[in-house]
C-alpha cells in the first residue's frame, strides 16, 4: 500500500498545495510535483478532480485524492510507520485539531482574503478588525493545544500546524499590503514564536515561498483598482 | 470511567441528525437536550463559544463541536463496533471527500429552494438538483455510498431527506422524478432503526419551514 508512484498536482504559491507537500516531506515521501500554469487547468487536473477542478490533487498509484486536509490525513494513514504522526493520537485532541483547522479555512482565511479584495478604506478596516479578532482566538487555541510544547501538535509539526502554517507566506503578504501586523510579540506572543519555528522546520523551509515573489503574484491575482 | 454523553441539539437540524445516528450506530446511551435557538442555554454558549451552534456533543464534560467532526470522534472513541469509516486509507479519503462535498454544497443550495422566490429560487432549485445528481452518480448501484455497509457519507446526507418534502412543496418540483436512485437509497437508510429513531417526521419539518417562511415574509 505504501509503495507506488506519488504525484502532486499543484503550484508553488498555493497554501493548500503546501499542506500536501509538508505532509509528504514529514513522511520522507518522494513525489513528482506537477505544477499547473497560472490561468489554465491541465487535462490531468480536470480528469483527477472533476468535481471541484482544483489543486492540490495527490495521485498515488494512479488514484486521485482531493482536498488538502483530506490529502494530509490520507498521507498520515498510508505512511503511518514513517516519520512522526501528523494527527494527534487521542480522539479528543484530533477533534480539537479538526475543529480549528475547519475554523481556519471557513472563517480566518475568508477574512484574511477579504482584505485583499476589499473596496475602500472602511471595508479594509472592518476586515482587518475581523482578522485581529480571529487571530486572537487562534493564539488561545495554540496555548490550549500545545500544552506548553513547541507546536499545536506537541513536539512535532502536525495537522493543525500545517493547516495554519501553510498560510504564513500569504499572511505576510497581506500584512505588507494592509500595513498592519497580525502576528506580533505583544498581541500574539505564542503564535509569533511558533510561526518562526514552523517556517524553520526542515519539512517547511525548502518550500515556503519567497515573500517578494508571492507579493508580486498577489498583485497579479488581486489587482488594485486604479485611482 | 462511566461515559456521560449529552447532545445539545435542535430537532429539525440535519446536522444534529448526523450525531444522533452515529451515537445510536455505536449503541451509546446519551441524553438528548433540545435547545431553543432563540434563547440559547448557558451550557451551549459555554461549550461552543466560537460558533454558538448546535449540535454540541459533551462527552464526560468535554465538548466536541461540528457534526462531521463529532461523527469521526464517535467512530474513533467507540471503535469496537460498527465502523462508520472504511479502514482502507483510499476509501476513507473518498468518504471524507464526499462528506466534505455535502458540507460545502448542500446547505446553501437547499436554503435557496425554500427561503427565496422568483429567479433566485429557480437558480437555487437547478443548483440543488445538480448537487443531488452528482451524489446519485457517486452512489451508482451500490446499496450505500461506501458499498455494502452503511456509514459516514450516508450519515452526512440522510438528514436532508427529511427536508425533501418541504423543498418539493415550496420549490414546486419533484425530487424523486429527478433522482429516483437517491430516493431509493434514502428509503433503505430509513429501514435502519438508528436512522428512523434519529430523524423527525417530514410533515413536522414542513410545518417548521412554513413558520420560518412566515418570519421571512414569504407567506
Amino acid at each position: 500500500m505504501a509503495s507506488g508512484e506519488v504525484k502532486l498536482i499543484g503550484s508553488w504559491a498555493s497554501v493548500f498545495v503546501m499542506r500536501a507537500r509538508i505532509a509528504l516531506h514529514l513522511k520522507f515521501i518522494s513525489y513528482e510535483f506537477l505544477q499547473e500554469t497560472y490561468g489554465s487547468k491541465s487535462e490531468l487536473l480536470l480528469k483527477s478532480n472533476p468535481v471541484h477542478k482544483k489543486m492540490p490533487v495527490l495521485i498515488h498509484s494512479d488514484k486521485p485524492v482531493c482536498e488538502s486536509n483530506i490529502i494530509v490525513q490520507y498521507i498520515d494513514d498510508v505512511w503511518n510507520s514513517s516519520g512522526p504522526s501528523i494527527l494527534p493520537s487521542h480522539p479528543y485532541d484530533r477533534a480539537i485539531a479538526r475543529f480549528w483547522a475547519a475554523y481556519i479555512d471557513d472563517k480566518w482565511f475568508i477574512s484574511l482574503r477579504s482584505i485583499l479584495t476589499a473596496q475602500g478604506e472602511e471595508e479594509t478596516k472592518a476586515f482587518i478588525a475581523q482578522v485581529e479578532e480571529r487571530t486572537e482566538l487562534l493564539e488561545k487555541a495554540f496555548i490550549d493545544c500545545s500544552k506548553g510544547k513547541l507546536f499545536f501538535n506537541g513536539d512535532h509539526i502536525g495537522y493543525l500546524d500545517i493547516a495554519l502554517g501553510s498560510f504564513l507566506g500569504w499572511l505576510r503578504v497581506v500584512e505588507l499590503d494592509a500595513n498592519h501586523k497580525f502576528l506580533d510579540e505583544t498581541k500574539t506572543p505564542s503564535l509569533t514564536k511558533w510561526a518562526e519555528r514552523f517556517c524553520n522546520d526542515p519539512a517547511v523551509k525548502p518550500i515556503m515561498p519567497e515573500i517578494t515573489k508571492l507579493a508580486e503574484f498577489a498583485r497579479k491575482l488581486f489587482p488594485k483598482p486604479q485611482g | 470511567m462511566a461515559n456521560e454523553v449529552i447532545l445539545l441539539d435542535f430537532w429539525p437540524s440535519m446536522f444534529g441528525m448526523r450525531t444522533r445516528i452515529a451515537l445510536r450506530e455505536k449503541g451509546v446511551e446519551f441524553e438528548y437536550r433540545e435547545e431553543d435557538l432563540r434563547n440559547k442555554s448557558p451550557l451551549l454558549l459555554q461549550m461552543n463559544p466560537v460558533h454558538k451552534k448546535i449540535p454540541v456533543l459533551i462527552h464526560n464534560g468535554k465538548s466536541v463541536n461540528e457534526s462531521i467532526i463529532q461523527v469521526q470522534y464517535i467512530d474513533e472513541v467507540w471503535s469496537h463496533k460498527n465502523p462508520l469509516l472504511p479502514s482502507d486509507p483510499y476509501l476513507k479519503a473518498q468518504a471524507r471527500f464526499w462528506a466534505d462535498f455535502i458540507d460545502k454544497k448542500m446547505y446553501d443550495a437547499q436554503r435557496k429552494v425554500w427561503a427565496t422566490k422568483g429567479e433566485e429560487q429557480e437558480a437555487g432549485k437547478k443548483e440543488f438538483i445538480e448537487i443531488l445528481k452528482t451524489l446519485e452518480t457517486e452512489l451508482g448501484d451500490k446499496p450505500y455510498f461506501a458499498g455494502d455497509d452503511f456509514g459516514y457519507v450516508d450519515i452526512a446526507l440522510i438528514g436532508y431527506y427529511t427536508w425533501f418534502p418541504a423543498y418539493e412543496k415550496y420549490g414546486n418540483f419533484s425530487i424523486e422524478s429527478e433522482c429516483p436512485k437517491l430516493i431509493a437509497w434514502a428509503k433503505k437508510c430509513l429501514e435502519r432503526e438508528t436512522v428512523a429513531k434519529s430523524l423527525p417526521d417530514p410533515e413536522k419539518v414542513i410545518g417548521f419551514v412554513s413558520e420560518l417562511r412566515k418570519r421571512f415574509g414569504l407567506e
